[in-house]
């Protein structure tokens, strides 16, 4: 072995696997009309985030495409789930604070495994202002694949998710280090 | 694909499980490689295990210096367990930078510490392509192929197992090198190459690819990273330019008295 790599036939190898990698490498280059993403949408980070309407406690519709342009939070969430309640405040406190940038904070209940008067009766509890809707079929809850509570999707202006977070308690700053930045883009 | 274990109330991502699992059985070959390499087996452990602690701070700290003003003042939230505000970067640079002060602090030979790290680093290369199969993460590239399997509604190249096979026949080729390495250092650039080339290849039939104008980041990366040990294989080589196999293996150092 040794001896292979001082000889020519060592130069040859690499000279040839270098080359072989470049040419692969420009093979398999994505053409820039493809590079800035498919419409594909999935509950996951670099992905359109799936759209949906649900209504409120009020029985407003709210469209998740209505807030395109804006910096969107959305929290699935039951009443019975501890780290659910703690960190309610934390997104309260976020929103009360952020919502003239442009953040929207969205609290979706997965009704379908809690009941509407506990989730009121939490929300009001809480005192919490930011929009809360109703996933009674849970639909919103099957197409974010959400597998675990309290899970939090951070959602860019252009719509694409740039950060997932299962379990909780989320931490104010924690949340507030993935919004900052996006809240600063155009 | 199990992404979310649940246990009672607590949600527990298949991901991290797996790579721990990695860092532990990974930690524990390393130990016994160095043995056999004759290296003092504790010294090389405690690196390893400092270089850990290390980069896993690293990376917190890392991430808060980067969002200072959304932690200034909530300093608690540093120490809170949440993994997604971690920064790789920077816990890779201070793994590395731990590694290298404890290796220089207590005289450990570089090359053969690196050759002492290379199970360590193949099975950490499997145990990420599991993880990125529990996930979905790394996923491949849209395609329609009988072995193709159906991820975030499409069917793609099954990079994730791409990822697994390819470490295991790196884990394969680095069992059947071991006991021939010519000079240290042969076996960690044998590991670097050759994962290098399994990255270059492979990374053409991911999803994910991180894109610089259509060129894939990870590519141009392993493509120096496999220049790069190919040049230190020559030169180590040239060092080094005989020496019996026999001799390179940490049971006869340290057993056998060699003649002048």
């Amino acid at each position: 072995m040794s001896d292979f790599l001082v000889s020519r036939r060592f130069y040859a190898f690499a000279v040839a696997v270098l080359l072989l990698g470049a040419a692969w490498t420009i093979q398999s280059r994505v053409p820039l009309s493809d590079a800035a993403g498919g419409q594909l949408t999935s509950p996951r980070e670099g992905f359109p985030a799936p759209e949906f309407t649900l209504e409120d406690f009020q029985g407003a519709p709210l469209a998740s495409s209505s807030l395109r342009g804006q910096v969107v939070v959305i929290n699935v969430w039951t009443s019975w789930c501890g780290p659910c309640r703690a960190e309610m405040p934390a997104l309260e406190r976020v929103y009360i604070a952020e919502k003239s940038r442009g953040l929207v904070v969205l609290g979706v209940n997965s009704t379908i495994q809690d009941n509407e008067t506990d989730a009121r009766g939490l929300a009001r509890e809480l005192g919490i202002t930011f929009p809360l809707l109703l996933d009674r079929d849970g639909a919103v809850t099957s197409r974010y694949r959400v597998r675990a509570l309290p899970t939090t999707f951070i959602v860019d202006r252009r719509g694409i998710i740039r950060s997932v977070m299962i379990g909780g308690p989320l931490a104010e700053a924690a949340l507030r280090s993935k919004i900052n930045a996006l809240l600063a883009e155009p | 694909m199990f992404p979310i274990l649940q246990l009672g109330p607590a949600a527990i991502p298949v991901a991290p499980i797996v790579l721990l699992a990695g860092v532990l059985l990974g930690a524990t070959l390393i130990e016994w490689h160095a043995a056999r390499l004759g290296l003092d087996r504790d010294a090389v452990s405690n690196m390893v295990y400092l270089a850990l602690a290390a980069g896993l701070i690293g990376a917190r700290l890392g991430y808060v210096i980067q969002h200072l003003d959304a932690f200034a003042n909530d300093l608690l939230s540093i120490v809170m367990p949440t993994p997604t505000t971690l920064d790789p970067l920077s816990g890779l640079v201070c793994a590395i930078g731990a590694g290298v002060l404890y290796a220089v602090r207590y005289q450990l030979p570089l090359w053969r510490t690196l050759d002492a790290l290379t199970p360590g680093i193949v099975i950490m290369g499997i145990a990420l392509g599991i993880a990125h199969l529990a996930s979905g993460d790394a996923f491949g590239a849209p395609a329609q192929l009988p072995w193709s399997i159906r991820l975030w509604e499409e069917d793609r190249h099954p990079s994730q197992a791409y990822e697994i096979l390819a470490a295991l026949a790196i884990l394969i080729l680095w069992r059947l090198g071991r006991d021939r390495s010519p000079f240290d250092g042969f076996q960690f650039l044998l590991v670097a190459a050759l994962f290098a080339g399994s990255v270059l290849v492979l990374e053409a039939f991911r999803g994910d690819s991180w894109l610089f104008r259509g060129w894939r980041i990870s590519q141009a990366l392993a493509l120096g990273i496999l220049a790069l040990s190919l040049v230190a294989l020559h030169l180590l080589s040239r060092s080094h330019p005989t020496a019996s196999p026999l001799a390179r293996t940490g049971e006869i150092l340290i057993g056998t008295e060699r003649e002048p």
